[in-house]
């Protein structure tokens, strides 16, 4: 599962933590510089590469028309996957998704999802019958640690620059019209991840940093400073009090990162 | 999803079922149900009707992936292709897959794996009928099913959700609650150490809200553990009476 950190790292790690110090000079509340580019892959709908560090990830989104879900015939389809590219680390492999990937696409997809990021109502072209499908798929080029909050951010720096085809129906036929729309997005939601090292909490961990953790955490926050999606991963755990302590954190940090994102 | 209630909370403050917002559903827990496995258990909250089995400690399968200087959980969460409205394909969902992550992580904590050095253990859940929540479910029953095998643990695990339908705080959310309500917030402590080994969420909360929140799934955690610890006690206390 990870790459190996000595006992010594470990432990100079977990020391520097519970002295509320950092082995990479931040503090425990800082993230990394975060870099957001969008419209990178001209051939995708809508496209993004977020830098968090070391930790690279790609967003591209493709959009499709399809059938609506039986329960939402007047909404669009929400699709996304994740891709733990074997080029990103030496622990990925090459094959169908594992209990890893799934999680991170679905803990992206909850955050686009429950924060209502994308007014799916607009998408519906013909109630329970043709709706457009909006495919999310997160290309992660580089693994240097919290993948959640990178692949969350570029997916919602991704769709923000996708852009929709224009379209009318005629007669039951939808008609492509040149030129395109923006996608319809109403909420930025922004996931803050935490890990539990000697017992504290620490915003953002880099790869070493997620070797050592006893537990994860990640909150997803909309533009009101509402939770909207939480994970927690990993095979420690958290005090009541270090969860409402990370909500609060949370609160903040997707504020500041918020601001980072042009829309 | 046939019928659309409009209101999830009628003028009493009462729920679909006739709940207060603080009620748990009826539970029935029972211990060693199945005969071949180290440790069993059975749940039923409301509708949903749960059996967990867990096999081992034993010699892990494939052999490369032991540990040296542990125990290898495994965990299955599996939905039976009859027990939801619409037929679920037997094979692993993308859902399932991730339950069975978070649900062995819930586990996890509570387990001295240490002791277990280069073997394996497996749990699993196979949900017969759903009825929301059930990953909570699944683990009151899974940690039953430890104990039961006789496996070390710290604690016992339970769990319960939260959640928010018509501005209201409820406990222990049903399948319709948690498809028409507006937020649901599954949560597994370990009652003695006051230690969350499972915290999910979706839906919307404010910060006082979530805390609420989770505030009420602890109250029904406490509630539901005194029911594991009944249910413990049931079995062995009658296999003494048996023996005497």
């Amino acid at each position: 599962m990870s790459a190996m950190v000595t006992r010594v790292k470990q432990k100079q790690i977990a020391q520097l933590i519970s002295r509320g110090k950092r082995l990479d000079g931040r503090g425990l509340t800082d993230y990394r510089e975060i870099k957001v580019e969008q419209g990178i892959i001209e051939k995708a709908e809508g496209s993004a590469r977020v830098l968090l560090g070391k930790t690279e990830v790609m967003v591209g989104t493709k959009i499709e028309t399809g059938e609506p879900f039986s329960d939402t015939p007047n909404e669009g389809v929400l699709t996304v996957n994740a891709e733990l590219v074997p080029l990103a680390s030496p622990t990925f492999e090459a094959g169908p998704p594992d209990e890893n990937s799934i999680e991170l696409a679905r803990i992206v997809d909850r955050g686009i999802r429950e924060s209502k990021a994308i007014d799916l109502g607009k998408l519906c072209i013909e109630p329970g019958k043709k709706v457009f499908v909006i495919f999310v798929d997160v290309y992660v080029l580089n693994h240097d640690g919290n993948l959640i909050d990178a692949s969350a951010l570029a997916a919602l720096a991704a769709l923000l620059n996708t852009k929709m085809p224009n379209y009318e129906v005629e007669e039951g036929e939808v008609k492509i019209k040149p030129g395109y729309i923006p996608l319809p997005i109403r909420r930025h939601p922004i996931t803050v991840t935490f890990a539990k090292i000697s017992d504290k909490l620490v915003v953002d961990p880099w790869l070493e940093e997620e070797q050592v953790m006893d537990a994860r955490l990640s909150m997803a926050l909309d533009d009101d400073g509402n939770i909207c999606a939480i994970q927690k991963g990993g095979s420690g755990y958290f005090t009541p009090k270090q969860v409402l302590e990370a909500a609060s954190i949370a609160k903040e940090k997707a504020e500041e990162i918020r601001k980072k994102l042009k829309w | 999803m046939s019928e659309k209630p409009e209101k999830l909370i009628d003028k009493k403050g009462l729920r679909l079922d006739g709940r207060k917002p603080d009620e748990l559903r009826p539970i029935k827990l029972e211990v060693g149900v199945l005969s071949n496995a180290d440790g069993s258990a059975y749940i039923e909250q409301g509708k949903n009707k749960i059996l967990a089995a867990v096999y081992g400690p034993k010699e892990l399968h494939p052999k490369h992936m032991a540990l040296p200087d542990r125990m290898v959980l495994r965990c299955r969460y599996h939905m039976a292709p009859f027990s939801v409205q619409e037929r679920k394909s037997p094979a692993p969902s993308r859902r399932e897959i991730e339950l069975s992550k978070v649900i062995r992580e819930a586990l996890e904590p509570s387990i001295f794996l240490e002791y277990y050095p280069r073997t394996g253990l497996d749990i699993f859940i196979e949900v017969l009928q759903a009825d929301g929540s059930t990953r909570c479910a699944s683990i009151v029953a899974a940690a039953l099913a430890l104990a039961d095998a006789g496996v070390p643990m710290r604690d016992l695990v339970v769990a319960c959700s939260a959640g928010k339908i018509d501005d209201t705080i409820i406990l222990d959310l049903m399948d319709t609650e948690d498809k028409m309500g507006s937020a649901d917030v599954p949560l597994a402590l370990m009652p003695n150490l006051n230690a969350i080994t499972l915290l999910q969420m979706d839906g919307t909360l404010t910060l006082e809200e979530f805390e609420k929140a989770v505030n009420l799934a602890l109250e029904g955690c406490k509630k539901i553990y005194a029911l594991q610890k009944e249910a413990l006690k049931s079995k062995y206390v009658s296999v003494k009476e048996v023996e005497e």
